[in-house]
């Protein structure tokens, strides 16, 4: 049984279509990975699956249970962790852990082996208030109060945003752990380069599934030849790609330009460049089914 | 012409070192990547060289203006944006460019001309009269861009301007900062995302208040013997000695 079944999913809010159609199924045990910007869902689907929100039409279950009729039982089945910081500001550390040991009818005790690890690492500032906390700190005491019941699964609404790449890659790390603990974890994020931590990804853009699979797979379906491209003004030098026929696509990589050509013509008349092909990355597969899609 | 100069410049609040005896220069036309772990001083530096907090000791000049003196003039001549706030929402993408002109002591005429070109130029024209909170987000970081650089500013400070922009905006955005940038305007970007730093031309890493190392990301991976520069900034984060406690 998947932990998670989402079929034919949609929610608009007025004019706007949230999630389109939005079909996605999540194993038990698996840590998968909902992959997109600002705008694109993300929340509304997590928040759906919390049984927090009413979707338009379409069915969801998590754990076997329907998220609209079985309501009681997914809350106390689920760890969610929403995008907004939700712990309380006034309560210190530690109470803010009884509270949610005490809401869910269990005790800080009970399951603090579940938590020992991640806990550890706030435990000195026990008595500091939660709205004195830094980013990372806030974000793993977040996941200690979603964790103290012991969920099935954990539900992450984009955890790591706006914290540091070296609290971000902690954070991986501890969710590595939590899957081999037999957790199954649902977590969404807009930074690309977290695909590759996840068993499969979905990537999701204005409401619509555009792909889901392990990230191996979305890279290997890349139907073009990438290229990379570099000269002493790359600016200049995409500027000349974007007027040349034979480029079917050219965007800015980081210290190189992405370059796609329409067939073996790879000429491109500029002095002193270099040019070699690439592997595309989770991003590079992002952009093509962008386009593809519009 | 160098459009920042910064001279063993120091911030301590009691004992607590923020920033320790960082020196660097940043070129007219340079697209310079400001990294560091939360915690790391990058937001107290930067806040020195937008004229907002006065150094504990130390020299510095941005844009040719002294950050003790001077502060006043460096914020008339400096463009800021940042991912947290930079537009009124429920003003239109005009009236945004008109009230920030408007700030800036530009006149009406400087105004009407300038926000013809802009628009033009960032190809707007769908999208100039509505209102900012109808716009997606990867419009808004545009015209926050727009909005930034609108006084003609030769540096413009960019603080984590591209999170949670889909990959495809995020490009569109970099092609704006490299076209100011052939234009003569400086960046200074500080950001998260690592594979960002590679759009620098160079990039310091700070660790514990200290530039750890100022390099082009191509020299400090190899300098690192590192595949990218998330290698390297991991590398160096490692080292610090304080949390961001």
């Amino acid at each position: 049984m998947n932990t998670i079944e989402i079929t034919n999913i949609c929610k608009r809010y007025g004019p706007i279509e949230a999630l389109k159609d939005v079909t996605l199924n999540v194993g038990q045990g698996e840590l998968f990975g909902l992959i997109g910007p600002d705008g694109a869902g993300k929340t509304s689907l997590f928040r759906i699956l919390a049984t927090l929100l009413l979707a338009d039409s379409g069915t969801a279950t998590v754990d076997g249970f329907d998220v609209v009729k079985d309501f009681r039982e997914i809350r106390n089945r689920i760890g969610y962790m929403p995008g907004r910081f939700s712990l309380y500001q006034d309560l210190s550390v530690e109470e803010n852990l009884a509270f949610f040991a005490t809401v869910f009818g269990t005790t800080i005790r009970e399951n603090y082996d579940l938590i020992a690890d991640i806990y550890r690492k706030i435990e000195p500032f026990r008595k500091r208030r939660a709205g004195q906390l830094s980013g990372g700190m806030k974000q793993k005491l977040a996941l200690c109060c979603a964790l103290i019941h012991k969920p099935v699964v954990l539900l992450l609404d984009e955890p790591t945003t706006g914290v540091d790449a070296v609290s971000r890659r902690e954070f991986w790390e501890m969710l590595k752990k939590l899957k081999a603990a037999g957790i199954t974890v649902f977590v969404s994020t807009s930074y690309m380069d977290e695909a590759s931590l996840c068993n499969r990804i979905a990537l999701i853009q204005a409401g619509q599934i555009l792909s889901t699979n392990t990230p191996e797979n979305i890279v290997a379906d890349y139907p073009f030849t990438l290229y990379e491209a570099k000269a002493g003004n790359n600016y200049r030098l995409l500027e000349q790609l974007k007027q040349q026929e034979n480029v079917r696509l050219s965007y800015v990589a980081g210290e190189y330009l992405r370059v796609v050509f329409n067939g073996d013509d790879r000429r491109i008349d500029y002095p002193y460049m270099e040019l070699k092909e690439v592997k595309p990355t989770v991003e590079d597969c992002f952009i093509q089914l962008m386009r593809h899609e519009s | 012409m160098k459009v920042i100069e910064v001279n063993n410049l120091c911030k301590y609040f009691g004992s607590f070192k923020a920033v320790e005896n960082i020196s660097f220069d940043v070129e007219e036309g340079e697209i310079f990547g400001f990294l560091g772990a939360n915690g790391a001083g990058k937001t107290t530096a930067m806040r020195m060289l937008c004229g907002l907090l006065t150094p504990t000791s130390g020299k510095g000049w941005v844009a040719g203006f002294d950050i003790y003196k001077d502060t006043e003039k460096i914020k008339r001549n400096i463009g800021y944006m940042s991912q947290k706030f930079s537009l009124y929402e429920d003003l239109t993408t005009v009236e945004n460019l008109e009230l920030f002109g408007g700030i800036y002591g530009m006149s009406g005429k400087e105004i009407r001309y300038k926000t013809g070109e802009v628009v033009n130029e960032l190809g707007l024209q769908a999208e100039k009269d509505a209102l900012v909170q109808s716009l997606p987000s990867g419009v808004k970081q545009k015209v926050a861009f727009a909005v930034s650089t609108f006084h003609s500013p030769k540096i413009v400070f960019l603080d984590e301007p591209t999170g949670g922009v889909d990959p495809l905006s995020r490009r569109t955005f970099w092609e704006m900062i490299y076209r100011a940038a052939d234009r003569g305007v400086t960046s200074f970007v500080t950001t998260h995302y690592m594979d960002e730093a590679e759009y620098c031309n160079r990039v310091s890493i700070m660790v514990d208040g200290e530039i750890r190392v100022l390099q082009s990301p191509g020299d400090m991976k190899q300098h690192f013997n590192a595949l990218s520069m998330e290698e390297v900034f991991f590398a160096l984060a490692k080292q610090a000695k304080r949390s961001e406690l």
